[in-house]
Formats: C-alpha cells, structure tokens, sequence
C-alpha cells in the first residue's frame, strides 16, 4: 500500500502508432478534464510512440494542460514490454493519482500488466466515469455479465487509479488551437533484448478504412439480412445518406463481412446521430454498443425484437421490402 | 510442448435474464459452462500438444462445483486438472486471483514435475468481461505474453500468434515459455464422445489450498488482497416510447418514418 498523498493529477495515454494518434486518447481527455476541473488538479497527456512531439502538442490543444512523451523507435509499433516498461517507469517518477486507458485491444493489454507491476487496481472497459462524493475517489463504471448488469468500482486504498475506458463512449472536444502546455521529454529506453515479441507481418483485410467510431450515420444489419449478397440492399441505403455500414456479430461469424463493420460488446462501441438496425433482434450484447445513438430507427419482421424496446421509429415488416423503400423515400425528399 | 490452460466456469450469459420488477439478475436455473473463450484456449492447447506431444493440464480457481468444467476439459484432450480452492481467495479481483493462479501454476509445475512451454487463457471471462487476468498472471510469472489470438502457430521452438487488430490481424513471434490469450480459432472445439466423458467423470481433480502452496502470500489473496472494490450494481435501463409502425405496407411506413425524422430535423 502506498501513501495516497503523494499521488496528484489525472493522466490519459494517447496510444499512438506509427507516429499517429489513435482517436480514444482525445476522447478521454475531454471527460477528464472535467474531472480535473472538478478535482482541481492537472490534466496531463501521456504520449508513447515515435516521432509523436506533433501527437503531444495536439494533446494540449484537446485540452491536456501538459504532456509528458516517450519518444523513441522501439515504440513505433505496439510492444507489451517496451510500453509497459515505459509506462510504469513514468509512474514510479511522477505518481499519478489517476490513469485512464483508452479500451482498445492495445491499451487491455497494457493496462493489467501496469496495474500489476506496480500494484494497484484496474477497472476494465469502463463506460462511465464520475467522482464519488464521499471519498473523492474515482468511480468507475462498466458493463459486465454481457452488459446485462453495470458495476460501480472504486480503487480506494492503491494509487494510480487506473481505468481502461471503452472507445466511442465519450466525445472528443474541440481542438483549440491557441492552447500551449509544457511538453516534457522523458527518455525512456527500452533495449531490443528486452523486448520478447517481435511483429512479423500486419495483414490488412479491410480495404478502405471503416471508422464506425466517428460515423455520423450507420446502417447496420443483422442476422435477418439472411445473406451476404443481401447487404448490398443496405449499402444502397447507406450510398443515399452517406452513411457506414456496420454488423451484429452474427453477421461476421456468418462471413458476410468483415469483423471491422462489427458493432456490440465485441465490437465496436458507436455513438452515431442516426443508427439503422435491419434485421438485428436487438440482444443486450449488441444494444450495449449502440446506446450512444441519438436517434435508433429499427426494422425487423419480429413485432417482440427487443431492439424495438430502445428504438425511437420501428417498422414491423419484411426488410426485403422496407429498407428498398426507405431508399426510395430518403432519395425523393432530399430531391 | 508442456502447456496449461485456466479456465473459469461461468454462467450462460446468453441465459441470464433481469427480473423487470426487482432489476436484478435471475441466475437460478442458468447452466454453469466453461467459459466459451477457455473453450478455444483449450482446443488449441490440445491440437498443439498433438502434434508436438508434451502434458496440457487444465486449472481452475473456485468453488467445488467448478470440478466439473475441469472434468468437461478433461474429456476433450486434457490430461490432469487441477482445482484451486479455499474459503480465502473469496473476492478476489484480477489483481489477487492473477497472483493466486500464477502461485499455482508454480506449485503444479513442481507437482508434475515439468515446466510449461505456454500458458493459455480466453480472452476475457464472460461473466466479468475483465480480460485482466491472462496479462497480469504473464507479470506475475515475468513472461512474454500475446493477447486476442486468433490462432497458434509453432514454428523452430518458437511460437507465431495470430492476433486481432482494428483493420485485420499482426502475425506476432515470441520465444517460449509465454502466455496467450484466445478470442476464437478457425476452427471450433472438439465435442467430447460418450467414452471420454465417462472417463473424466471418473478421474479425482485435485484441490490446491494455501496450504499447498506454502510461498503464497495470504495478504495478497481474496478482498484483503484486492485493490479494486465493488460499490454497487445495477441494471441498465433500455427502454425507449418510441414510434412503431406495424401492420401498413412497406412504402407507406418507410414514407412516414422519414418525414418524421425531417419533421424532427433528425437528418
């Protein structure tokens, strides 16, 4: 147990790769710096990467009030021991009274094997975050047993707090481009012997980039599509709105499309203006990935779908025939 | 290839459902089964040692109802199972269950006297959802470890990982011992036949207890040795007094469902 006083300010990881920023990082600084507004302390940005000096400065502008960056080759692309390595140095240095996480496949790597090197608590995929009145502590909020139940979790008595936090739950704020903040280099080293993994090949199967994460409108289809050659009704629907196409994971293990349209608990977490559900039942392991929606409009043939219970417009009906229709009609109005 | 698998015996969540008046879970009368995650740990554990020859032993920490997802393991390849069990590592987190594991799998190891080349585990249980405990048992035991597999590949006394990333997968090497953690495989797991489940149901399953393992550390065990507390649970709320149209021909619906949303500036 450590002495809880010494621990000040609220760090967020920026994960990069390959010198670029993945959009999570940004995200959570937008809710912790209302957390840190609201703690009064600092905000601090925590960038690992190569060539990343221009991903720490657009930190700042995203509302860090510093940043603090490991710089180096090795950290080009994602490795467990040089990340880690970096990472839990910095944490003995600075200690942090708390460290969020952005949820991708990467940061639930890294976390646990932080927490655990330097002893403390982490509370996994979180999609809520708040400051818990009476002990100041940070509470933590996540989906578990298949987002049919949410847990409160709170690390009380262990510093750094640590969370990681699901990607797409919160916004990003606006990037201002007159804010500046010290950016303190920290050279960290990990040695290549220590590094136990090695990246032979990435193999991309998507070919055009599909970033369901910042879609302003997704068309989604289900189990109830029935085919692979049946999506490409939904695509028509997506060309008219200029929207992306996403999945339920019966769809991906089907092989109608690739795991990256997939959107739910295993998938992608989505916060779209408009989400179209075609022939999607609705189970809470789909529904815990979409509950950011704005707007829900849901089609399927099962009048009970428990997808229509959080739908705002439902057509009961055969989608062979609404989501043409829909086309039809999204075509007339906007002439 | 000597290899050992944790698995965790879990509740069908595909099968829990909310009471709608008490909001809280209903878990009388839902199945206990191997975590579906560990269900592909294990199927790729065995094809591995099939080929490679070598043990592949199955641990569990719980209760003693688990016994029986180590026995429904054993009677798909695994050859011994052990169960680690005591009224002390109750509540523990992933923090205190990781150490607790990794102290076991050290005393298994003296037990069969032989030392695991790979350490598998699904990616993350179904009832926690945590994906913790696989990456910090690998810190406890300093291993190298490959999370989200998507297939195993044993190439020259090393091992190539499959593993899912955003836009598709990175081949990724490691030398062994090392610890994996499986999403799904190509294939699915073997199902077990009437002979091989007679068979485990037979077999003893060992029990593990801190007093098996005499360097294990009780402070760091159970809700003494865990850092993270629950403070409260709740049901999420889903519902919506949204518009439904049911019963009128498609043209008609998909033409009102749009003018309402640019009636209400939706789009």
């Amino acid at each position: 147990m450590n002495n809880l006083t010494d621990y000040k300010n609220i760090w967020v990881f920026i994960e990069t790769e390959c010198g670029k920023a993945k959009n999570v990082g940004y995200e959570l600084l937008h809710v912790a710096k209302e957390l840190a507004t609201e703690k009064g302390c600092k905000l601090i940005a925590v960038v690992i990467g190569n060539k990343i000096r221009s991903v720490a400065q657009d930190a700042i502008c995203y509302g860090a009030d510093s940043a603090i960056m490991v710089d180096g080759e090795e950290y080009e692309y994602y490795t467990t021991d040089a990340f880690v390595n970096a990472m839990a140095t910095l944490i003995e240095k600075y200690k942090p009274e708390t460290l969020m996480i952005g949820a991708t496949n990467n940061g639930r790597d890294m976390g646990p094997r932080v927490s655990c090197r330097v002893k403390t608590g982490l509370t996994a995929d979180c999609t809520e975050i708040a400051i818990d009145a009476e002990t100041g502590n940070i509470a933590w909020t996540r989906p578990t047993f298949g987002g049919n139940l949410m847990a409160t979790i709170m690390c009380p008595d262990h510093r750094p707090q640590m969370g990681t936090v699901r990607p797409g739950v919160f916004k990003k704020g606006a990037y201002d481009e007159s804010r500046t903040g010290e950016i303190i280099e920290e050279k960290i080293h990990t040695p290549k012997e220590e590094i136990r993994t090695r990246l032979v090949e990435r193999v991309n199967e998507v070919a055009e980039s599909i970033n369901l994460e910042e879609a302003e409108i997704i068309v989604s289809g289900g189990r109830g599509v029935g085919s692979a050659e049946n999506f490409a009704m939904l695509q028509e629907l997506a060309d008219v709105l200029g929207a992306t196409l996403g999945c339920s994971r019966a769809v991906v293990d089907a092989g109608w499309l690739p795991h990256a349209h997939q959107v739910g608990q295993s998938g992608k977490t989505v916060a779209p203006k408009v989400y179209f559900a075609i022939g999607i039942s609705g189970a809470i392991q789909h529904t815990a990935g979409i509950s950011g929606s704005d707007t829900i409009i849901a089609v399927n043939k099962d009048e009970d779908a428990p997808i229509f219970d959080i739908a705002d417009y439902s057509i009961v009906g055969n989608l062979n025939e609404v989501v043409p229709a829909l086309t039809e009609a999204f075509k007339a109005q906007k002439g | 290839m000597n290899i050992c698998v944790c698995i965790k015996q879990v509740p069908d969540t595909n099968e829990i459902k909310v009471d709608p008046v008490t909001h809280t879970l209903v878990r009388a009368g839902v199945p206990s089964i191997v975590n579906p995650f560990d269900t592909y740990a294990q199927e790729v554990g065995v094809r591995l040692k099939e080929k490679l020859g070598g043990k592949l032993i199955v641990v569990s920490m719980g209760p003693s109802q688990a016994k029986e997802a180590i026995k429904s393991c054993l009677a798909v390849g695994a050859d011994g199972g052990y169960l680690i069990s005591s009224n002390k590592f109750g509540g523990s987190d992933t923090l205190a269950t990781s150490y607790i594991l990794s102290e076991a799998i050290k005393t298994i190891e003296e037990k069969e006297e032989l030392k695991f080349d790979l350490i598998l585990c699904g990616k993350q249980a179904v009832d926690g959802d945590t994906a913790q405990v696989g990456p910090e048992i690998a810190e406890h035991l300093n291993l190298p470890q490959i999370t989200y597999a998507l297939d195993i590949i044993e190439k020259d006394g090393e091992i190539q990982v499959k593993r899912e990333c955003e836009s598709g997968y990175d081949m990724i090497s490691t030398t062994l011992p090392a610890v994996v953690t499986v999403v799904k495989l190509p294939y699915e797991p073997r199902y077990p036949t009437i002979k091989s489940k007679m068979a485990a149901k037979k077999k003893e399953i060992p029990v593990l207890t801190e007093e098996d393992m005499p360097a294990l550390k009780l402070e760091y065990c159970g809700l003494k040795g865990s850092p993270t507390k629950v403070k409260k649970t709740y049901t999420p709320v889903r519902e919506k007094n949204g518009i439904k149209l049911a019963g009128i021909p498609a043209e008609e619906a998909a033409k009102q469902v749009v003018q309402l949303m640019y009636e209400a500036k939706i789009l």
